[in-house]
């Protein structure tokens, strides 16, 4: 019997049962919608991430303070104030692989414009910041080199400052009070929208260095260095030669741990990707069990079916049918089921990540891939569940099968 | 002394028992039948006599538990399950008393589906089909579902079908017992003509005496063996049969 007899006969009996058809392909169209849809969600996060990372800058390297060690007691990260801007500078000077360095200092402050006052995040940065970070200035001007010698009170705004405190006011050239201080606005940042958090990141007023230092802090070390390499390829060497400049200017002797620790945005994006991996893993193992479920479903069908059927089985095998044709007769059947119920799943799990991506406003991606996999996986529920139960048809004895009642 | 060429079918000490656990069931015990090329033959018994079971293992349905059946010169006793359905699909033609056709599949479906399994490709098939379907007279009927058709209808397809892929041999098992006495005779005129024109060996089963007086031979079962194996003598022919006697008229009968 060739494949395309094989693949009317399955279809016939399919549609002599079109109900009963149908809801069996219903418990694999429910699975492998589920599937793509949870993968989606999964690999819509991955994406999410990867952009949150990648706005950190490319190429980017960040130093921070180590802890205290003292007495057996292990205080909290950042709590050592031996990191300083010169720090930075040297490593810029000294540190091949390095192509750019900003120290940076935060603070929490109040600023306030007329009769409107925020409460924002305020960082002290060099001039190199932004580029560091890739952030593009929507107008205005960066700092210069003697805004941080000169501990000028100027700022640089982000997109919610000027929407809470200017409204319809061009900002630029505007005097805003940072903790009581006047700072003139000099430039402000493009837009970046919302992060993963759902923190806004254009919530934020960067200032030079030394004046966060100085007026706003009152403290002589940094928060932290922000750099980056020459090259994708060189991270790993920049790392190397920051730990060694900075072990050497910080006096640590061999066997000493650092004071501090530096991180690339690769090993974030790494991290990142570790977890969101394993949220895909878990979302699509999840619905990979209402899959399996609905393969149950297709082998209790078949079970039934071919019972129902004893008699027509009966007949084709005394009329010379083998029991190969009869395996393959009720194994397309169920591969059919299952096919059929795989692609209507498809379309239904796009259906889906796109409305989840709509009314829950989580971004999901369905990639090609996911949808090969769930349709080669629901062809594999039809091999596998229908195989017994055509394993069983197949070795239906034919006098038996003909006077079944 | 007949050679083994002219016995088409040669059984040799067949012995079928069936185990139910408990107890033994000798259905056949050593049974010897030579049937030649072109015979018909009809074997009669009442139920119980064995003779289903002889039948079941003469359409390589089933195999017997002891002896030697050769068909055609060939061992088939020791054969396995796919050579036994190249037989039935090809050497013996197997027309049964409920007709045994597909359900909710056309006659000519129904006729088409030993060449499915004999491998003949869809165009031939198609027109071979609607050529058996020609010579029981449904070509009208093609399209119709077995619930459409009347019985001697339906027996009919249920001819075609086994005809379709011109095995040597017809196997009839009780072909008229759910049918009236016109529409058995009609189908007796078939195996006649097919036995007569084409050289069909033909074997029916029955319990009726009327029935077997159609063939030209007659083998006796009772308890498992054969009781008589005689030449019928005042053989009945269809085609006369139909045209002398006065049948209660009936619908759907088609005459030969």
């Amino acid at each position: 019997m060739n494949i395309l007899v094989i693949l009317k006969t399955a279809l016939k009996a399919v549609m002599k049962n079109k109900m009963r058809s149908f809801l069996t392909a219903l418990g694999i169209i429910i699975g492998v919608s589920a599937v793509i849809a949870m993968v989606s969600m999964g690999a819509g996060a991955k994406i999410s991430v990867e952009k949150q990372v990648a706005s950190l800058g490319r190429d980017v390297l960040m130093v921070f303070p180590g802890s205290h060690d003292a007495a057996g007691r292990h205080s909290g990260f950042g709590t050592i104030t031996t990191l300083i801007a010169d720090d930075a500078d040297a490593i810029v000077k000294d540190a091949s692989a390095v192509a750019l360095a900003s120290p940076t200092v935060r603070s929490t402050a109040q600023v306030v414009y007329g009769n409107m006052n925020w409460t924002t995040s305020v960082s002290g940065v060099s001039k190199d910041y932004l580029e560091i970070r890739a952030w593009d200035l929507e107008k205005g001007e960066n700092f210069t080199t003697s805004d941080n010698k000169g501990s000028t009170k100027v700022c640089i705004i982000g997109k919610d400052i000027v929407t809470n405190l200017f409204d319809e006011v061009d900002p630029i050239g505007k005097i805003i009070r940072i903790k009581n201080f006047p700072f003139k606005v000099i430039g402000v940042l493009t837009a970046r929208g919302q992060s993963m958090g759902g923190q806004s990141q254009d919530d934020v007023i960067l200032v030079p260095l030394t004046t966060a230092q100085k007026k706003l802090l009152g403290i002589t070390y940094v928060n932290g260095i922000m750099l980056s390499a020459k090259s994708s390829d060189l991270m790993e060497t920049a790392t190397t030669q920051i730990q060694e400049i900075l072990r050497q200017r910080h006096r640590i002797r061999a066997g000493k741990d650092d004071d501090f620790t530096v991180r690339n945005s690769a090993d974030i994006a790494a991290a990142g990707s570790a977890i969101t991996t394993a949220l895909t893993f878990l979302l699509g193992g999840i619905a990979s069990v209402s899959l399996i479920v609905g393969g149950i479903g297709i082998m209790n069908i078949m079970l039934v079916s071919v019972v129902e059927r004893t008699r027509e089985i009966g007949i084709r095998m005394a009329v010379g049918a083998r029991s190969r044709d009869i395996l393959s007769q009720f194994l397309i059947e169920a591969i059919f089921l299952s096919v059929v119920g795989g692609l209507l799943g498809i379309l239904l799990g796009v259906l889906l990540s796109s409305l989840i991506a709509s009314l829950a406003n989580w971004s999901t991606y369905v990639s090609f891939f996911s949808i090969i996999i769930a349709f080669l996986f629901s062809a594999g529920i039809g091999v596998f569940f229908g195989f017994y139960p055509a394993l069983k048809a197949s070795r239906l004895d034919p006098i038996d099968a003909l006077h079944y009642e | 002394m007949r050679s083994v060429q002219d016995n088409i079918i040669q059984l040799k000490k067949i012995t079928k028992v069936y185990d139910t656990g408990a107890v033994q069931v000798e259905a056949l015990r050593g049974i010897n039948l030579d049937i030649k090329k072109g015979e018909f033959v009809a074997i009669m018994g009442a139920s119980g006599s064995g003779k289903s079971t002889l039948l079941n293992i003469i359409s390589c349905m089933d195999r017997p538990t002891k002896g030697e059946y050769f068909l055609m010169g060939k061992d088939v006793s020791k054969l396995g399950g796919d050579q036994l359905a190249s037989v039935r699909n090809k050497t013996i033609g197997i027309v049964f008393q409920n007709f045994n056709l597909l359900s909710r599949t056309t006659a000519l479906e129904n006729v088409e589906l030993p060449a499915l399994y004999s491998g003949l490709s869809s165009k031939p098939r198609r027109e071979k089909a609607m050529q058996t379907l020609k010579e029981v007279g449904l070509e009208d009927w093609w399209h119709h579902h077995p619930n459409q058709l009347s019985g001697g209808q339906q027996q009919r397809v249920a001819i075609a079908r086994a005809m379709i892929n011109q095995p040597p041999i017809l196997l009839a098992d009780e072909p008229t017992g759910n049918l009236d006495s016109k529409t058995s005779v009609e189908i007796l005129g078939i195996f006649q003509k097919l036995n007569k024109e084409k050289g069909i060996t033909i074997i029916i089963v029955t319990h009726e005496t009327d029935i077997a007086r159609y063939a030209a031979r007659i083998v006796g079962f009772r308890d498992g063996l054969i009781i008589k194996d005689e030449i019928v003598s005042n053989r009945l022919w269809a085609d006369k049969v139909l045209k002398n006697n006065h049948f209660r008229k009936k619908k759907g009968g088609v005459a030969v």
